[in-house]
């Protein structure tokens, strides 16, 4: 059916783009025609092979053949040399392309369909369930505790000890929890599980529940996630009708069903303790830990609470072992992380990658680089709870510890990229809003703290902040964290502390020279008359509506700083292009 | 008994396992700052939320502090309470919660028994950083007829919640918004007055701040004082003798009777009687009603509705407005004390000294809030004109002995005036839960067999302990008797009652936990429970140094009978001294306040 | 629907499942058809999947081409929304981004019907665990 004998795919990402990807695709064309070969090979641009590192890439089919860094002018070899005479160009070849991510979470998004359980069958679906009937619970434990699996919604706790703890604890019913309330902004990998691969959570519930002795399973998901919900309820018929939930699962005489509940728009609901009595009806607050929900959670019950993300690895540990888990990642953390690449990079999307992998192999290869060829700033991971890496972590292996010790956190999977165009006081000013809007209230450190926090770097963006304030906000953030009753209040002052670390001179800038120097906060922005160009025609002196500019006819005006409201009508009114924002 | 061994400030403690920190701190004599903390052991009744992190302490091994209040002891574990580090937090979360509180000490009606004022001096907060330009949180004021919500001054302690929700189980407040802004509030944070609230004043009475104070008719008691064309009278219920004494530096428990009225004298009033002469009124027509409804029933009449309940607390008396409106032809119809002394004083009294009813003002000085609501309530006016014109409580009362700069503790003791002031000893015991029913038993048990009563205190009826019940031989007639105080348990008793598990004949219910002696209007514990214990004991001591421990021996009552209301039950005593009552049952209500 | 009553029974289920899979993919099966999937997740259905969908199915259909259009989760290809994959019989699968009607129907016309690749084609950038 083909016409072409063979194809040659151009990177056209923008990072290849910029290497001249294009006049390379173009170059081909014309040696292609200059040996009559045009209807033969198809020369065609792609999408970024994630190898922007070793741009521009190209690859010939259908033998495969990787060449990287080239130039136009290799154009003429790949054609004399690989498509007339067959022989690869050894000096342009490269072995492999590396490819950075595993799908291990994802691995069946993208790949079958969503709404047909027959599609999960096909790729060993619930088999998991039935190697765990035959193993037994405790076996079972003791493989999850192998794996290494750590809790993947940001607090990283074995999840194998979670269960083994669950289990333990004796009582006449248990529960299995499936947390879905993904809050962070910006994060968006439980709903792709979730809307890609709903099977993948039931069955891991249930094989969770088996292990702890649990009949009973509830997800509490959020109510912003129509699809996912919709999924999970089709996904949920399906696995009842074939009996993969209920009475008797697979003739192993163990029960098990599962129930929606809904958020109703409350990120403090994520932490475990106040989605337990958001689910009993009670007001979404959380208490005092310990106890722990594996000794008394849900109605006072043993409760097992696991991520979305945590659950989604579960039945691959079994199929494939937990030795095989175990391989990948690094010595404390194992297995691969789900990340949501989003902010100033060209490739945005949901990336899966094994722990260890540099921030810079995840910037600059999977992630095509930072947009319109702008300087890298910073990284947020972790989402209001978490703090920002700079260039000096970009190779920094990225594992649970590793982000700890370097100020921030791993979080749910948020990654925020910024470039130099992005203030960091700013960043730090618009987590907190985000926090002081989703403290619950309870404590007094989290509701009337972060409050506080969040005034003074509003009065820092504006000018208006003191050295005095600066030295508040670094105690008052560690009072916070400190004596706060849950994660939301201990970790909230993070991107405060953690910018403050990085950045400090942008925080100085602004309260000494009362400068903001990505451009960001405009109420540092000031109006400026180039002397240079400036005719003196007072025109700009006659519009200013408080009367902030001063100069005589044909000199040099000026503004001055302390009246301009900044309103911009000197600007306009300047036909001499001497009035300038900086 | 399982035990753990601990070390706190460097000194060594053992405490059962299960214990907290800031216990097992208190044993060594180690006072932990607490704020939100409160419990009342006596009454089995604690608030832990862990939400004010003023009793945070650090905690060898542990990353972050730990709450004091609720964080159990184990073994070996090292408690440090007043590091740098703690003492940096303690400030600052403090600091914080005041950037957050108006300023108003001066004027505001709990300063000098203010919990947050008292933890600001000690901490010596001299500053607030940042307060130039700090935001605060602002709420309407709502004022009921009994309470007074001013949620600027809302701390989070979640006591009043606690008190609505678990112990009361009326549940009118509760905490609503999120954040900043949030606070405990009725649903929409709509007036109490449209809410469930039965005013019973338990939340006013645990407050640590002036966010939720009684309202305040003291001036207008001034005025009615100052105007000369008014004759103003006051009635004492049986718990201010007890308690009074507090506000004036007395030991909890002493009996300032004599004082009480000497100064009651001194400000001004007319004439100071007693609501225990009502009490003793009360005693005569609820027991006769008692004694008609079982009589009846012992004859087979099916119509009759036993058990009989008492319906003294107004508190309790809108609980079951509320709650129980399908039963509302089961408790006594019998007025409360203060509401028949308001009715005899401006009929009985009024027509004997030729006072006209508009030129007399009956005041009442009441350890309860509720009783502010139920002097208001339209069926206890004659034309507009109320029965008692206004209550006071006990504090309302300690404050205008103060204003009026009267040496309390150097009064001589002097005696309630005639014929409004004499009592018996079953009228004293109205303070304490188990008392009316006790007093009522008393007189029931006389009329009823024509015998005395060899032993006249009834020990099974007393005591602290929430739901009671006992049976008491009428010379061979066996009563049961329940008693329950706090509205929880209150409703576990009716509950009951309604389902046909129960089988009482009467049932005492007071609304407030420990009875009356633990009313909203007291002077304040403070979450110190052996208070109220020791008011309790006063109240029997009371009653047992009394001459006249029976109602029905009150001789002014047997003449107020003979002069002028015939016999218990009859037509006079009926349109004076009883009631009925009203439907505010669940369907109505939500409609119909939300349409307001 | 039978329910599946044992482990043995789920076996012998994904036996069935795959085999049949198989067929389709390798061709075999005298219908061996074109298949199409369409990221339907979130992202996807944001940037109009939905229509694109429709799209494509009513139009292979008018072009009497053999096709099974299906949806799926997200591929991880947010910034090139809406991605589709396609498999051609007995070829690899390619994914293509920034679909929209005038770009489905330039792969109808070109890759289903001639076998000619089009511009922008997303190459997998990710190892499966199956490989």
């Amino acid at each position: 059916m083909a016409k072409y004998k063979s194809h040659i795919l151009v990177c056209g990402g923008t990072s290849c783009q910029s290497s001249k990807s294009l006049s390379i695709a173009e170059s081909l064309k014309v040696e292609l025609a200059a040996n009559g070969l045009e209807n033969d090979v198809q020369v065609i641009l792609t999408g970024c092979f994630g190898f922007c590192e070793e741009g521009p890439v190209v690859k010939v089919l259908p033998d495969n053949t990787i060449y990287t860094k080239v130039k136009s002018s290799d154009a003429t070899k790949i054609v004399n040399e690989h498509i007339v005479k067959g022989v690869q160009v050894k000096s342009l070849q490269h072995e492999k392309l590396n490819k950075k991510q595993i799908r291990i979470a994802l691995r069946n998004c993208g790949v079958i369909d969503p709404e047909k359980i027959e599609d999960y069958f096909a790729r060993d679906g619930y088999q998991a369930l039935g190697l765990v009937f035959n193993m037994g619970a405790q076996v079972a434990i003791t493989e999850m505790k192998k794996s290494g699996l750590r809790g993947r919604g940001g607090g990283g706790f074995p999840t194998g000890l979670k269960w083994e703890f669950a289990h333990k604890n004796q009582s006449d019913q248990k529960y299995v929890v499936c947390n879905a309330d993904e809050g962070d902004p910006g994060a968006f990998m439980d709903r792709s599980i979730l809307e890609g691969d709903p099977h993948s959570v039931i069955e891991a519930m249930t094989i969770n529940g088996f292990c702890i002795g649990a009949t009973k399973g509830l997800i509490y998901i959020r109510a912003e996630y129509p699809l996912a919900i919709e999924r999970l309820k089709i996904a949920i018929n399906q696995a009842r009708e074939y009996g993969l939930l209920g009475n008797d699962i697979l003739g192993s005489g163990f029960n098990f069903d599962l129930e929606l509940r809904y958020g109703a728009g409350a990120f403090v609901c994520g932490e475990e303790t106040a989605l337990i009595h958001s689910m009993e009806g009670d007001r979404g607050e959380p208490t005092v830990k310990p106890p722990f929900p594996a000794e008394s959670g849900y109605l006072g019950k043993p409760t097992n609470v696991n991520n979305v993300e945590t659950f989604a690895n579960v039945p691959v540990i079994y199929l494939k072992g937990a030795e095989w888990f175990s391989s990948i990642g690094t010595e404390k953390s194992k297995g691969t992380k789900v990340f949501a690449l989003a902010g100033k990079i060209n490739n945005v999307g949901l990336i899966e990658v094994p722990m260890g992998i540099t921030l810079r192999e995840v910037i600059y290869e999977i992630g095509g680089g930072i947009k319109d060829g702008k300087k890298f700033k910073a990284v947020q991971t972790g989402g209001p709870s978490g703090g920002c890496l700079t260039e000096k972590h970009l190779d920094t292996p990225i594992d649970y510890d590793n982000l700890i010790a370097a100020g921030s956190m791993m979080g749910s999977g948020g990654m925020i990229v910024m470039d130099e165009d992005d203030c960091m006081v700013s960043v730090a000013k618009f987590y907190l809003d985000f926090t002081v809007e989703e403290s619950c209230g309870k404590c007094s450190p989290c509701r009337i703290g972060n409050k506080r926090l969040y005034e003074v770097l509003e009065r820092i963006c504006e000018g208006k902040g003191t050295m005095e304030e600066l030295d508040r906000l670094r105690n008052l953030s560690h009072v916070i964290k400190d004596a706060s009753l849950c994660g939301l209040g201990q970790t909230s002052p993070n991107p405060v502390l953690s910018t403050m670390d990085n950045f400090y001179e942008e925080y100085l800038e602004h309260v000494k020279d009362h400068k903001c120097r990505a451009g960001q906060c405009k109420a540092l922005m000031h109006y400026v008359i180039d002397a240079e160009a400036c005719v003196g025609c007072t025109a700009c002196a006659r519009v200013c509506p408080v009367n902030a500019i001063s100069g005589d006819r044909k000199m040099p005006h000026v503004i001055d700083a302390a009246i301009c409201i900044k309103c911009g009508a000197c600007m306009e009114k300047c036909k001499f292009n001497a009035i300038n924002i900086q | 008994m399982e035990t753990v061994k601990l070390t706190i400030d460097n000194k060594e403690v053992e405490v059962p396992k299960g214990t907290t920190i800031y216990k097992a701190a208190k044993q060594l004599g180690i006072d932990i700052p607490v704020l939100c903390y409160m419990e009342l052991k006596d009454l089995n009744i604690e608030n832990k939320p862990a939400g004010c992190r003023i009793c945070v302490v650090e905690v060898e091994g542990r990353r972050n502090l730990a709450p004091s209040c609720s964080t159990d002891c184990t073994e070996g574990m090292v408690v440090k309470t007043h590091t740098m580090r703690v003492i940096n937090a303690r400030r600052t979360i403090l600091e914080l919660i005041l950037s957050d509180h108006p300023k108003d000490c001066l004027v505001c009606p709990k300063s000098g028994h203010c919990e947050l004022q008292d933890m600001a001096i000690k901490l010596g907060v001299r500053n607030i950083p940042g307060e130039e330009y700090a935001e605060m949180s602002t709420y309407r004021v709502d004022t009921s007829p009994s309470i007074i919500r001013d949620l600027d001054k809302c701390i989070m302690c979640r006591r009043c919640e606690m008190m609505c929700n678990t112990v009361q189980t009326v549940g009118a407040l509760n905490a609503i918004n999120r954040g900043f802004q949030a606070v405990v509030a009725p649903a929409f944070e709509q007036n109490l007055e449209k809410s469930t609230c039965t005013y019973c004043g338990q939340c006013v009475a645990v407050c640590p701040t002036g966010a939720l104070t009684e309202v305040d008719h003291t001036p207008k008691v001034i005025r009615a004082l100052a105007d000369p064309s008014k004759k103003v009278i006051v009635q004492t219920a049986p718990a201010i003798r007890v308690a009074l004494g507090e506000e004036f530096g007395m030991k909890p428990g002493t009996i300032v009777t004599g004082k009480m009225v000497a100064a009651l004298r001194e400000i001004g009033f007319d004439y100071v009687f007693d609501t225990d002469f009502a009490a003793d009124l009360t005693i005569m027509e609820e027991g006769t009603e008692l004694l008609d409804r079982l009589t009846r029933h012992l004859n087979g009449d099916k119509s009759v509705k036993l058990p009989i309940l008492t319906s003294c607390c107004p508190g309790w008396v809108n609980f079951f407005e509320h709650n129980f409106n399908d039963m509302l032809d089961v408790p006594s119809t019998a007025k409360s004390p203060q509401q028949m002394f308001g009715a005899i004083a401006k009929t009985y009294f009024a027509e004997k000294m030729g006072i006209k009813r508009e030129d007399l003002v009956v005041v009442s000085v009441m350890p309860c809030l509720a009783k502010k609501y139920e002097a208001q309530r339209d069926e206890f006016k004659v034309n507009g004109n109320p029965d008692v014109d206004f209550s006071i409580s006990t504090r309302e009362l300690a404050h205008l002995i103060k204003e009026f700069n009267i040496n309390f503790a150097d009064l001589q003791d002097q005696d309630f005036d005639r014929p409004l002031g004499e009592s018996s000893g079953a009228a004293v015991i109205f303070g304490a839960t188990g008392g009316v029913i006790e007093a009522a038993t008393r007189t029931a048990y006389e009329v009823q067999t024509g015998k005395k009563l060899e032993k006249i205190d009834f020990e099974q009826l007393r005591g602290m302990e929430g739901i009671r019940s006992a049976t008491v031989d009428f010379n061979g007639l066996p009563i049961n008797i329940g008693i329950a105080h706090g509205l929880g348990n209150a409703r576990k008793l009716l509950e009951d009652v309604r389902s046909g598990k129960a089988n009482y004949h009467a049932i005492e219910v007071m609304a407030c936990p420990g009875g009356c002696i633990g009313g909203g209007g007291q002077p304040l514990h403070h979450g110190d429970s052996s208070i109220l214990k020791a008011r309790t004991e006063a109240i029997y001591r009371e009653d047992a140094g009394k001459p006249v421990r029976k109602s029905h021996e009150n001789k002014y009552i047997i003449k107020l009978y003979e002069e002028y209301l015939g016999k218990p039950m009859s037509e006079k005593a009926h349109h004076l001294l009883h009631t009925h009552y009203f439907d505010k049952g669940p369907k109505d209500i939500f409609i119909q306040k939300l349409e307001d | 629907m039978a329910k599946v009553k044992s482990l043995a029974d789920l076996k012998k289920l994904r036996e069935q499942l795959q085999s049949k899979l198989e067929l389709r993919e390798k061709g075999q099966d005298p219908d061996s058809r074109v298949q199409i999937k369409v990221a339907m997740a979130t992202c996807g259905i944001a940037s109009g999947a939905k229509t694109v969908m429709e799209f494509l199915s009513e139009e292979l259909e008018k072009r009497s081409i053999d096709a099974m259009v299906t949806q799926t989760g997200c591929m991880g290809y947010c910034y090139a929304e809406p991605t589709i994959e396609v498999k051609l019989p007995n070829q690899e699968p390619v994914v293509f981004g920034y679909v929209d009607n005038q770009k489905a129907d330039e792969i109808i016309e070109k890759y289903i019907k001639n076998g000619e690749l089009v511009d922008g084609i997303i190459p997998k950038n990710y190892n499966s665990i199956d490989n």
